[in-house]
């Protein structure tokens, strides 16, 4: 019992980032149509921003989140409107492939840059862990899921209470209406691929800290994001938020009951068993964002 | 005349260990015959039935790990005390079976995913990729995990009577990769030109109207992935007899990608697309190794592809074709014109 109790701790604080990258992709997937390949790669940049800011700049641990994510935002504002504003109509697997160019570019630079060995980052949080009945969970990993928690609920205010979050979720109904209705539908692509990116980053940089920071971390990420976003149901932020909670409860316990060595299977066969059962996620009420 | 270029291509890579001796180009020469295989398998399905599978190294993963495993033996213990032991066969049954056990799979998948579409085809075929790897990863007692299988056997070749031949060298692994390299080119081409190529061709160009005239959709793009699956298997064969090791690294998403780049710049869809990109994509490493790191090849791959994408979106060779068009009028084939006709 105790055993399961720390399996369901290690979750919730997995859970928070995965949740993270989920909203992040399935707002790009849902209002773009577009396969981010690049997600992992933001999400490993978001890790080496903090590396880069704690360790090698020396400043304080708590400034390096708010920098990353300013750095995802831009990066992905960037990305989109170099690669993804010149193929606006091109259809999803020519924009796919160029995804996958970027992400190659993106990923070989970075192994280019700091190196293939793995880099930890040094917190300012105590070593001994906070220890409630059975459960000890350190207390960076308490803040990583209370700052992911604090993530989601700011995306949820900016997508369902602010005029951007309005007309992203108008542009995601239907792109021609919400143009003639007079939305900058070419803005709101790039605002949205940027916001997704800085979640992505926010995740990076919370989960980074919390094991060590790899140019790989990253290779798997970007699926992990897509497993929770078919779970979820696409552009559905609410089945992405738990679609996070769901993997990581699947991954904590196939690698605490099964085989540690298949944790990273539980994700693809989620993948694989969602969409050949119900391909339109399990949340999925109608086709709509928020 | 262009009837004799692939001849003439094949004649000239005949040739090639007559005058090439520097045994680190001849390498690169095998490697990139091996993934051009691979590659052209990808473009039956990529570029013939428009359906972009992301998980093709699985294949050419399995392919080696099926063949490597016949031709080493193994002994595995499914239950308590429920063994599954298997003696070392030739090489040869290896490459057949490790043919035959791709195929196989690429029937099991193909049933299962082209259940779905698009950006969701694409995710379940990368899964299906990343689940046969933690396999090879994680299944330590058949495949040796993360140690790698050594030692295995080169291909051993011959006819009864006339004597066997051991490929320990890279001139009979060149010729075999060759031989094999043909023979998946014919095939392919044959497959293609024929009324399933057609029926193929008609499920990318507009699916439902394919269906309305009564193309089996799922029944063709079975068969593409099966064919595709098997040559690609054929591939991962060859590879794991020519390197003699092979490790879980083999199933590696950044393979799948090289196969894809050398599919879209050569030009999907065509017949020579995937030799052009293959070629092209071989040269690269060879190029870039003398003056920088491992890292810069792989950006250059990455930086090359999105350049391609936005400026040949075709890929090479229909670009060529287009060039060279109006220079040799054909009389007897009219170009068609998009034309209010097709409607």
């Amino acid at each position: 019992m105790s055993e399961f109790l720390q399996h369901i701790a290690n979750t919730l604080i997995l859970g928070g980032t995965y949740a993270l990258l989920g909203i992040g992709l399935t707002l790009i997937f849902g209002i773009m149509r577009v396969v981010n390949f690049t997600h992992g790669e933001l999400y490993t940049f978001g890790a080496y921003f903090v590396f880069l800011v704690v360790s090698v700049l020396g400043l304080n641990f708590l400034l390096a989140l708010p920098v990353a994510i300013a750095a995802g935002l831009l990066l992905g504002a960037v990305i989109e409107f170099l690669l993804l504003r010149p193929m606006r109509d091109s259809d999803i697997d020519t924009t796919m492939l160029v995804m996958i160019g970027a992400m190659i570019v993106m990923q070989n630079s970075e192994q280019l840059i700091w190196g293939g060995v793995a880099k930890s980052v040094s917190t300012p949080f105590p070593e001994t862990p906070l220890v409630i009945g059975p459960v000890s969970v350190s207390y960076l990993r308490v803040f990583v899921l209370a700052m992911a928690l604090l993530l989601i609920a700011a995306t949820y205010i900016l997508i369902n209470r602010t005029k951007l979050g309005k007309a992203m979720r108008a542009t995601f109904q239907d792109r021609d209406t919400a143009s003639l209705m007079g939305v900058n539908v070419q803005a709101i692509y790039t605002a949205t691929f940027a916001i997704g990116s800085s979640l992505a980053a926010a995740g990076g940089a919370l989960l980074g800290p919390a094991y060590v920071i790899s140019p790989h971390m990253g290779d798997i990420a970007s699926l992990k994001a897509f497993a929770i976003v078919i779970l979820g149901g696409l552009g559905n932020i609410t089945g992405a938020t738990l679609g996070g909670f769901i993997l990581a409860l699947a991954e904590e316990l196939g690698a605490g009951y099964v085989s540690s060595g298949y944790r990273d299977a539980m994700g693809f066969l989620i993948i694989i068993a969602v969409l050949l059962i119900k391909p339109t996620g399990l949340f999925a009420r109608a086709e709509r964002i928020g | 005349m262009r009837r004799f270029v692939p001849a003439l291509l094949v004649a000239l890579l005949a040739s090639v260990p007559l005058w090439l001796s520097d045994p680190y180009i001849l390498n690169a020469f095998i490697t990139t015959g091996v993934f051009t295989i691979a590659a052209m398998s990808l473009n039956l399905l990529l570029g013939y039935t428009g359906q972009l599978s992301l998980g093709h190294v699985a294949f050419f993963g399995i392919g080696a790990y099926v063949s490597a495993l016949t031709s080493l033996g193994f002994d595995v213990e499914l239950f308590e005390g429920f063994h599954v032991v298997h003696d070392p066969w030739p090489v040869v049954y290896g490459f057949i079976l490790g043919t035959v056990f791709a195929g196989l799979c690429g029937y099991l998948v193909g049933k299962l995913s082209f259940r779905v579409r698009g950006a969701y085809f694409v995710i379940v075929t990368i899964s299906f990729a990343e689940v046969v790897r933690l396999v090879a990863l994680n299944w330590v007692e058949l495949t040796q995990g993360p140690l790698a299988l050594t030692n295995i056997p080169p291909f051993t070749l011959g006819l009864p009577g006339l004597g066997y031949a051991t490929l320990y060298g890279k001139i009979g692994n060149y010729y075999l990769v060759l031989v094999v390299g043909v023979i998946a080119y014919v095939v392919i081409k044959h497959l293609v030109q024929s009324h399933i190529g057609r029926a193929m061709i008609a499920l990318k160009e507009n699916e439902s109207l394919a269906v309305s005239v009564g193309i089996n959709v799922t029944r063709y793009l079975v068969l593409a992935a099966v064919v595709s699956a098997a040559i690609a298997g054929a591939s991962g064969s060859l590879y794991a007899h020519y390197l003699r090791i092979i490790d879980p690294d083999i199933f590696l998403f950044l393979y799948t990608v090289t196969m894809v780049i050398m599919v879209i710049t050569g030009g999907k869809g065509t017949l020579a697309g995937p030799v052009v990109g293959g070629a092209i994509f071989g040269a690269i490493p060879v190029i870039v190794r003398s003056f920088a790191a491992p890292e810069v090849q792989w950006i250059l791959y990455g930086a090359f592809m999105m350049v391609i994408i936005f400026v040949l979106p075709h890929g090479i060779v229909p670009a060529l074709e287009r060039w060279f068009a109006p220079t040799t009028p054909k009389p007897e084939r009219i170009a068609p014109q998009p034309s209010a006709s097709a409607e």
